[in-house]
């Protein structure tokens, strides 16, 4: 299925070649969770400080469970704060 | 003690500049800055004052660890009844101003009356007088600054002064010093201008004393190890700076865009940290030059930049071809998303002239977005603004607005009424977002639930820095909650603004609080002030302080209706992001609030609130 993986700030890096404005559309197997997209692309978990399911927070411990479903767009962020 | 001790006050009707005492009971009741000023402001003028006749007083205020070796300890504040609002106005500013005032041995300085002609104030240490600044009357906060270092053959003369958008009373004029770090919002430096005084120019040497010295050296080493060891303060804010939120906030779907009527914008990864990065097509150079700190800050979250030289705000204009204070998160947002513009050369150069102008870039940005949105629906035409096609997108016309805005001309004069006197000028009252008269800064009240709270209770109007729950929200910190639940937001809104109220009273950043809390505030003000700071007595102190203000506001004119946001938040949902079909919660949250505060359902401190704290 497909999805899109956005990775920002420091995270910016580690996205696969082809990724335009931090954005890029994957392919994944139904029921791929968050932590295995993760793997595939070598980013550290710790460093995924924030992450979003389509806008929605999802907490660590959820990170390794939650299945996505197609069209779904997980973004990432290290520790970051502004005003 | 921390304190120095010290008030200059400068009549300005009379030419006159005396030194008196710091009121010791106050300052021990109010701690310094904010809350201090706050109470001198409260006792000296009545609240009912028009914000810019000579009966109006502004005062220039020091933290007691201001100029100290904390880490950010290098704050100072502008209180006055604010030109844009009417209410109480606090605006902090960082750069190397605070530091020097409180170098050259004041606390305070309290300005009343107005001066018959351009003047500005110069300190060197305990020596004060006001010079004739009929030279600089006309002149930009950046020639102004040159100009006074290169009279006076110092450098190191550090210089807090107004652009002529202060002269000319645009409503949202602030106070620039050191450049490009202002005290922002609300207008004061439009207060300024009413009492024709270009610039207060300092030297100061004389050093800051503190309680204990050897255990105020230990305890500002202790929390300047929690910044550097905290992922934020220590490696998000100095790399990326606060525009990082950027694509943060508009992916949770609460970036106000297009004068709020979306709540998501399409071009936010063309204007945040991440593009401020980006190798140019033209130079290969990215827009971000540099981080930069304040007087002391061991974060650094400031940014400096320089404009692609090919672009065509500079192209032909070799004096803003330089390396200068870049895009923050608030300024990119006002002069990007709200006004729908994504093109982040344009969005420097307007954030330029805001620092060389002395505006708002919040206030500014927003009602440019408001004018925009009135363009389109035909309210206004190229007949009023002379000309510029001020359609939601166009980064030309933004450019053009900001310096006729800079210079107080033509459309820019109108421009410069803000958002809500603008709106009800051309019979659109309800396209204005305002809070109190000031523009709401760059979170939507729908998808960020308590944001909408703090706005709504602000005490100086729309304001994300009263209390910033977007740190709880959106970031986790200190704990993660839902930002589209507004159940629980009244009991953290009045959290973060007592703890805020403390912060802004200190003389440190309030960036700080990203790692820092109460608790490692507490031991550093114990260790500068006379007598005891515990963390109890700071609580109490910032919820006297936000009470005080709020008794202002009230005397004022201000009433619990004024708690209010407009119907676009409160009734048109949101229509995309994780907010879709979503409204503030305002009703509900609301008499939480004011139950929680200890004030009447119409928002009135109780008396019984009031002598508890004092007030
Ligand atoms: S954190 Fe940023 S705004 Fe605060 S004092 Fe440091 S550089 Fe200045």
């Amino acid at each position: 299925m497909q999805m899109t993986l956005k990775l920002f700030a420091s995270l910016a890096p580690f996205m696969p070649e082809g990724a335009k404005d931090n954005a890029v559309q994957i392919e994944v197997d139904e029921g791929t969770t968050i932590n295995q997209v993760f793997d595939r692309y070598q980013v550290p978990h710790k460093m995924a400080h924030l992450v979003l399911i389509n806008g929605i927070y999802i907490a660590p411990a959820d990170r390794a469970t939650r299945a996505l479903v197609e069209g779904d767009a997980v973004a990432a962020w290290p520790p970051v704060a502004g005003g | 003690m921390a304190w120095a001790g010290k008030i200059l006050r400068v009549n300005l009707t009379e030419g006159t500049c005396k030194s008196e005492p710091l009121n010791m009971e106050w300052a021990n009741a109010y701690l310094g800055q904010r809350g201090l000023a706050t109470k001198y402001l409260t006792e000296e003028i009545d609240p009912k004052v028009d914000p810019l006749s000579p009966e109006n007083k502004m005062i220039m205020t020091t933290g007691p660890l201001t100029g100290t070796c904390a880490s950010t300890a290098g704050r100072y504040s502008v209180v006055t009844k604010g030109a844009l609002t009417g209410a109480i106005a606090c605006s902090n500013s960082g750069g190397f101003f605070g530091n020097e005032m409180k170098n050259a041995g004041w606390d305070q300085i309290i300005f009343e009356g107005k001066s018959p002609k351009p003047v500005y104030l110069f300190i060197e240490n305990d020596k004060a007088e006001l010079l004739d600044a009929s030279a600089h009357w006309g002149t930009s906060v950046w020639d102004t600054e040159e100009a006074i270092k290169h009279n006076h053959g110092d450098p190191q003369i550090r210089v807090a002064s107004i652009g002529i958008s202060g002269e000319k009373g645009v409503k949202y004029a602030c106070v620039v010093n050191d450049m490009h770090r202002a005290a922002g919002r609300s207008g004061v430096g439009t207060v300024m201008g009413s009492k024709n005084l270009k610039a207060v120019a300092i030297r100061g040497t004389k050093g800051v004393s503190v309680k204990d010295p050897k255990r105020f050296v230990q305890a500002t080493n202790d929390a300047k190890k929690v910044l550097a060891e905290n992922a934020v303060t220590g490696e998000g804010l100095p790399a990326m700076g606060t525009q990082v939120l950027m694509n943060v906030i508009n992916e949770v779907g609460a970036l106000p865009t297009r004068n709020h009527r979306d709540s998501q914008f399409e071009g936010a990864n063309d204007i945040g940290a991440e593009a401020m990065l980006k190798e140019r097509e033209s130079d290969g150079k990215p827009n971000l030059v540099t981080n930069a700190a304040c007087f002391g800050c061991t974060i650094a979250c400031g940014r400096i930049s320089e404009i692609d030289r090919t672009h065509f705000s500079v192209a032909e204009r070799p004096e803003y071809q330089i390396i200068s204070g870049g895009l923050e998160y608030e300024a990119a947002w006002a002069l990007g998303a709200a006004t729908g513009i994504n093109d982040i050369e344009a969005l420097t150069f307007a954030n330029f002239i805001c620092n060389e102008q002395g505006l708002d870039p919040i206030s500014f940005g927003a009602t440019v977005g408001a004018a925009m949105e009135m363009f389109e629906d035909g309210v206004l035409t190229t007949k009023e603004t002379g000309g510029i096609e001020l359609t939601f997108g166009n980064a030309k016309a933004l450019c053009d607005i900001a310096e006729l805005t800079g210079r107080g001309e033509g459309f820019g004069a109108e421009i410069g009424l803000g958002s809500k006197l603008l709106c009800e000028k051309y019979g659109r009252p309800e396209l204005s977002m305002t809070v109190k008269g000031q523009e709401f800064p760059a979170y939507d009240g729908r998808g960020i639930q308590g944001m909408g709270l703090t706005y709504a209770t602000s005490n100086r109007g729309a304001c994300h820095l009263r209390s910033y729950t977007v740190a709880s929200e959106i970031l986790g910190i200190p704990e993660k909650t839902d930002p589209l639940e507004s159940d629980g937001k009244a009991g953290l809104v009045r959290a973060f603004q007592d703890a805020t109220a403390v912060v802004d009273s200190s003389g440190m950043c309030v960036f700080t609080t990203f790692a820092w809390t109460l608790e490692d505030f507490a031991p550093q003000i114990d260790a500068a002030c006379e007598g005891e700071w515990t963390v109890e007595r700071l609580l109490e102190i910032g919820e006297r302080i936000w009470n005080l203000e709020r008794q202002f506001n009230l005397a004022a004119g201000f009433t619990g209706k004024d708690d209010n946001l407009p119907a676009r938040l409160m009734k048109d949902a949101a229509k995309t992001g994780p907010a879709e079909g979503k409204t503030s919660g305002l009703d509900t949250m609301l008499p939480e609030y004011y139950e929680i505060r200890g004030w009447t359902p119409e928002g009135v401190p109780s008396n019984e609130t009031l002598s508890r704290l004092g007030v």
